[in-house]
């Protein structure tokens, strides 16, 4: 494998997600609507809402701080990073080396802290109210993200994503009792993550339950734009992370040219079943109140932490 | 780490999920998602028996398997739907320790269990002896849930679900008990939960409520 054809591989999969990640918030939004009878704005909405959002002037607070419209870049920069660690297309990807599991929750959290900042800085009571919610969210699922991932670790004796993805994508076939368990912590984690329904309701921007919404209420045009890209990339990385860690069958070596197509299209029918599962979800289950939240996600961490114990019983 | 023959990988994702769903059960608040996750456990031990069964060459045990899945996932949530619909206690549950601590308590129980078994699964020569810890697991969570519940009705469900992990643990350590004692306990359970069907019925009638603290204040009249 030349290094010049893996680079290529990393620019081809940011560059793709990038752009996909719009299509995915569009499907799973989509894909609700159908479940709940309604016909739906369709697949490509989100694009149209950044691109009018893009061509508005932007309205800044007069005691905005630089970080205010600072965060929207960082958030953006953030969450473009880990979907190009993320073995999405391909795996051995020059970034991948970079970050390993561990940091990649990490990124997550730098995110998440320069979001909530920005979130109490124009001191609205809206915007702080949604950072702290927002921190005890985080503070409580990241040890539950951690676990999860650390189950996964175990198996392949290395928290970087793409040994894990090799041992269980390209070896011989074994049930991973272990994984049952982490992938409904999982599951978990990405709905609380992603401002999802049980804890989140994605779809308000009027409501006191709000977290996610209530954060970024102030922002407007390019920024808002930024953040409502970032919030689209940030599912879709948690979306190409369980992608990886429960169902990474059919994914390609950087520099294969020849699996590369079987991996996009690999990775597109995944993608649309596991949005459609997403909204399934989302449809079926109800908002939760802001302090079932702890429970919640205290269920995710007991959940993982059930799966390493497991794994340790019939496993190791 | 050798890898094990599928039916044995398959025997241990059904362990596995038969712990999960005990755990889940610890979890709910609800009765009626308790009664779809104790007819889900029931699916998953029915499904469990018949690997075993297959993968051991015992016809004996595709019969338990059947009766399994007749009883604990149709006519059992059938009966206690019907109950708790003819109860009109489809919601809450009341817990005496709130869900968090139960859950603390779970993990514990469950790494008690598990230890527990280590040295019996070491000496078993069964392909299905790593599962024993988890059917251990299983018992205890559900005896938690029924030592936890303040209602009759998921009292009752714990019993079963605990009732669902001894089976589990005879299967893992002996291949199933012998087909008599196998029926007998199966139809000892549903006439049990018919017993307390009535038994419940006539609670409410006397106290207008299913909470069991009442029982506490009977009084000789």
């Amino acid at each position: 494998m030349s290094q010049a054809s893996a680079v290529v591989f990393q620019i081809l999969q940011s560059v793709l997600v990038v752009l996909i990640a719009p299509l995915v918030l569009g499907w799973v939004n989509q894909c609700r609507a159908w479940l709940q009878n309604r016909s739906g704005p369709g697949i490509w909405q989100p694009y149209r809402v950044i691109k009018k959002l893009f061509h508005k002037d932007a309205v800044l607070a007069h005691n905005a701080s630089p970080l205010f419209w600072a965060t929207p870049y960082i958030l953006f920069g953030c969450m473009w990073l880990a979907v190009g660690i993320v073995p999405v297309l391909a795996t051995s990807l020059p970034f991948a080396p970079a970050a390993d599991v561990i940091a990649l929750v990490g990124l997550f959290a730098l995110a998440r802290v320069f979001i909530s900042l920005a979130g109490m800085d124009i001191g609205t009571s809206f915007g702080t109210l949604g950072a702290r919610r927002e921190m005890m969210i985080g503070f409580l699922a990241e040890p539950a993200m951690l676990m999860t991932l650390f189950t996964a670790s175990l198996i392949s004796h290395s928290t970087s994503l793409v040994t894990i993805v090799d041992t269980l994508g390209h070896r011989e076939f074994v049930i991973y009792p272990s994984m049952a368990f982490a992938a409904v912590a999982f599951v978990m984690v990405l709905l609380a993550e992603n401002a999802r329904i049980p804890i989140d309701n994605p779809a308000t921007h009027l409501e006191l339950t709000m977290i996610h919404e209530a954060m970024i209420l102030e922002y407007s045009a390019r920024h808002l734009a930024l953040i409502e890209w970032a919030a689209s990339l940030k599912l879709t990385a948690y979306i190409t992370i369980g992608i990886a860690l429960f169902v990474p069958w059919g994914i390609a070596q950087a520099g294969d040219w020849s699996g590369l197509l079987v991996s996009l299209g690999a990775l597109v029918v995944k993608l649309a079943l596991a949005g459609a599962g997403l909204a399934f979800l989302e449809t079926v289950s109800a908002k939760m109140r802001i302090f079932r939240a702890p429970e919640f996600l205290g269920t995710a961490f007991l959940f993982a932490t059930l799966g390493m114990l497991v794994h340790f019983l019939l496993e190791a | 780490m050798p890898s094990l023959p599928l039916q044995s990988q398959l025997i241990n994702l059904f362990a596995a999920l038969l712990l999960l769903l005990a755990f889940a059960m610890l979890t709910q608040r609800r009765i009626l998602s308790l009664i779809r996750l104790f007819a889900a456990q029931g699916f998953v031990l029915a499904l469990s028996t018949l690997v075993v069964g297959y993968a051991t060459e015992q016809p004996d045990l595709y019969i338990s398997a059947g009766v399994t899945f007749v009883l604990k996932v149709v006519a059992l949530p059938w009966f206690l739907h019907w109950l708790i619909r003819k109860l009109n206690v489809q919601w809450d549950i009341e817990a005496m320790i709130n869900i968090p601590v139960q859950m603390l308590i779970g993990i514990v129980l469950v790494i008690f269990a598990f230890n527990l078994a280590a040295p019996i699964s070491e000496i078993a020569g069964t392909i299905t002896r790593s599962t024993l810890g988890i059917a251990m697991a299983s018992i205890l969570l559900s005896f938690l849930m029924m030592i936890t519940r303040r209602k009759a009705v998921s009292q009752v469900i714990g019993f079963l679900a605990m009732e669902n992990g001894l089976f589990f643990a005879a299967t893992s350590a002996t291949y199933g008990m012998p087909m008599v004692v196998e029926l007998g306990i199966l139809f000892d359970l549903l006439v049990a939960s018919l017993i307390f069907g009535v038994f419940f019925l006539h609670i409410r009638e006397t106290f207008e409520s299913l909470d069991i603290h009442h029982l506490e204040k009977l009084k000789e009249r």
